[in-house]
């Protein structure tokens, strides 16, 4: 019986402006959803949203796990709920080591009942695990000495959030601009990391602007996001013309949205 | 239905887990309350001291009566020195093996897991409890290479030269109020001696807590590091709660010879009603290195400064430093660094935090005297102030003598960025875990430094102190 991941005219404000206008969608566990959108159109707002961020105000609509609302919920009961979001940019967290950090998160999410202080996951076990998730996605393993994301690059980072994902096996994985700012190799590693753990246990939600990462994880959905709400939905085929062709015909299409668009892109800082 | 709850001297709610004494009718001897010639001579007495000590002692209880309290740093208007017992003697003689301790300060230490510092990378515990060391053993091994690691009582006894030597040398009564205080009251302490070109390669610890009420601490520690050698010096100590203030001033000299290294590490954990005033210097000769890894959590006031003064060319110096203020708590810490010859270099990372409240402050002086050219120094010191209630103060003090030197200093002050704890609940972390993980970031510099059952009790104590900042 697979999960399901249901929005339902979801609005959303951030600081009293809205920005998201009524975005429906349902994503299923195993599928593969696109979400592509000029800037300004809400992508990240979704986003973030979804995760449970204390800055997104849902102001009417609701987010539903398997019928359960989960909009009052804080990020971290939506973690342990199987919601994971792979950051566009990692913050920094010094001093943390990355192995300290996935072990803390990886106890809490398959043991959400966990107090505080008990319960981690045994180091030995958890070290084989995270090793062998590491060779896996062909991850020097001294990555996991290092403070998270300290002096990463770019890629770096991405890649650290593919580890993340990687040993917190989220139910739905929304993948914000995973592959912006990275070079080709980079790009590959990240898709073929990302396909290797995408499967019919996961569900995912990849926010882009490019198509490189859909080439490896073709979408079985392509949502195209325009001022605040989605205004068509596709299949791969849609995804492949809007990189070759940008958003004028979307636009054009639909002018209301394309308009409400042009006034959160010139508000976005 | 009224029960009278059994006495349990426990835990605050919340934090202090040490919170447990034992009954203080074990001891042998107990000196009145309050402090005057005449208890200063008993003491004296009482240990069988040679007679300069004794004068030494009466000398230093007048300066201590000629000075003012010092008008900065923390607040001691309730600080009454009339109401402190300073002198206490728990046990008859001095333990050689763990069975010998007696019986209920055993259980103490047994409590505090101190068995397990008979364990393979320890040379020795020296376990002071009140006002005497009551148990101390040493490996054969340091004893055949000359070693010395003993309480400073005993070694006054045992090693009267080398003691003479080098006692007051560092620190002398005239220093401050609180240096001519305790050397008036001094007890217990460590000495230790590493002859030349000896190196011990796992740190010599030691132990020691406050018990009555109104007790004060008054160890004194004296480490020679002779000329090549090395050592790693680690204390730890904790207090029971009590509602009447205990006063704890300490003193530490230490000199490093030439060529020498040695570091000294502290963890600090007192309960909340304790005056914490500690003077701790170490001379640093020729090409010889010093270093101070100072932990200082809980306290009802702490004001430490630990100093290096590099006196001679290639002495480095290098103090890491970490105070925790929760609600009540004052850290008035920080380090000290004369340079007095050229080419030498010292560094200072300092920590603080503060929550609910508490107040933590940095305070510290980099000198550079007239001469010593070509000297470097780097000063680091973030803040992280937890909720708007709380307080970060820095004093940093530079003064400098000499055009040709490179004098660098950062300072940060921060909070726990929503980002950062967004991204860590993001991942399943509460936001009480998420805190905890930050500030233990935080102050990863210093924890890295430490011996790992330290660090652990480390990462321990800041959770605990961190559970109680949510709902």
């Amino acid at each position: 019986m697979s999960s399901r991941l249901k929005i339902t005219d979801l609005h959303v404000s951030v600081a009293d402006t809205p920005i998201l206008r009524g975005v429906n969608m349902e994503i299923q566990q195993g599928e593969i959803h696109a979400l592509m959108g000029p800037n300004g159109s809400g992508k990240s707002t979704l986003a973030y949203a979804l995760a449970g961020h204390p800055n997104y105000e849902v102001t009417s609509g609701s987010i539903e796990i398997d019928g359960v609302n989960i909009t009052e919920l804080e990020a971290d009961e939506r973690a342990r709920l199987g919601m994971f979001l792979a950051f566009q940019y990692p913050v920094v967290i010094p001093g943390v080591k990355v192995a300290d950090f996935i072990r803390h998160a990886i106890s809490n999410v398959r043991n959400p009942d966990r107090k505080e202080g008990e319960g981690l996951v045994p180091m030995r076990e958890y070290r084989k695990e995270i090793r062998a998730k590491m060779d896996e996605l062909d991850m020097d393993p001294e990555f996991a000495r290092r403070y998270l994301n300290d002096g990463f690059s770019g890629g770096e980072k991405k890649r650290m959030e593919i580890l993340q994902m990687a040993m917190l096996q989220p139910k739905f994985a929304i993948l914000d601009e995973t592959d912006s700012g990275l070079d080709s190799d980079a790009v590959r590693v990240v898709s073929e990391g990302l396909a290797k753990l995408s499967g019919p246990q996961m569900g995912v939600l990849i926010i882009t602007h490019h198509e490189r990462l859909l080439e490896f994880n073709p979408p079985k959905y392509t949502h195209v996001m325009l001022g605040g709400r989605i205004v068509e939905t596709g299949d791969a085929a849609l995804a492949h013309e809007l990189h070759a062709n940008g958003y004028a015909a979307i636009r054009e299409r639909h002018p209301d949205a394309a308009a409400d668009n042009a006034v959160t892109e010139a508000a976005a800082v | 239905m009224s029960t009278e709850a059994p006495e349990k001297a426990e835990v605050e709610i919340g934090d202090y887990q040490y919170g447990f004494h034992d009954s203080t009718d074990n001891y042998e001897f107990k000196s009145r309350k309050g402090l005057d010639a005449e208890i200063v001579a008993q003491i004296s007495e009482m240990k069988n001291e040679p007679a300069w000590m004794r004068d030494f002692r009466l000398k230093s209880l007048e300066i201590f009566e000629s000075r003012p309290m010092p008008n900065w740093g923390g607040d001691m208007t309730e600080l009454d020195f009339n109401d402190i017992f300073y002198y206490m003697k728990a046990a008859k003689e001095q333990g050689r093996s763990w069975d010998d301790v007696p019986d209920d300060i055993r259980k103490t230490y047994d409590r505090l897991g101190i068995p397990e510092a008979e364990k393979k990378y320890l040379a020795g515990v020296k376990a002071q409890y009140e006002s005497e060391v009551v148990y101390g053993s040493l490996q054969e091994d340091l004893a055949k290479q000359g070693v010395l690691f003993t309480d400073t009582d005993s070694a006054l006894r045992d090693h009267p030269e080398i003691f003479r030597e080098y006692f007051a040398s560092v620190i002398p009564p005239e220093d401050n109020k609180f240096a001519a205080l305790n050397s008036a009251v001094w007890s217990g302490g460590s000495f230790i001696y590493v002859p030349p070109g000896v190196n011990i390669d796992f740190p010599l610890q030691a132990y020691f807590r406050i018990n009555s009420e109104n007790m004060g601490q008054f160890e004194r520690t004296l480490i020679i590091v002779d000329e090549g050698a090395s050592a790693h010096y680690v204390e730890g100590c904790t207090a029971p709660t009590y509602s009447s203030d205990s006063l704890h001033s300490a003193v530490v000299e230490i000199i490093v010879k030439k060529g020498g290294r040695f570091r000294y590490t502290t963890i600090q954990n007192w309960s909340n009603n304790v005056y914490n005033l500690v003077t701790k210097r170490a001379m640093a000769y020729q090409d010889s290195l010093m270093e101070w890894v100072d932990g200082n959590l809980g306290s009802r006031l702490t004001m430490k400064y630990p100093a290096i003064w590099l006196m001679e060319p290639g002495a480095r110096g290098e103090t890491l430093s970490i105070a925790f203020a929760g609600d009540d708590q004052h850290q008035d810490a920080g380090a000290k660094m004369v340079h007095c010859a050229p080419d030498t270099s010292s560094r200072i990372i300092s920590k603080s935090i503060s929550k609910d409240g508490g107040r933590s402050s940095y305070r510290g002086l980099v000198k550079v005297e007239d001469g010593a050219r070509n000297c470097k120094s780097n000063v680091v010191c973030d803040a992280l102030i937890l909720d708007p209630e709380s307080k970060s103060d820095t004093y940093p003090y530079i003064e400098v003598e000499e055009q040709d030197v490179a004098i660098e200093h950062e300072a940060s002050v921060s909070k726990i960025a929503e980002e950062q704890l967004f991204y860590l609940m993001s991942r399943g972390l509460t936001e009480a875990e998420a805190s905890a993980m930050i500030v233990t970031g935080f102050i990863e510099p210093l924890v890295k430094e430490l011996p790992m059952e330290y660090a652990v009790e480390m990462n321990r104590l800041i959770e605990l102190q961190m559970e109680g900042s949510v709902g």
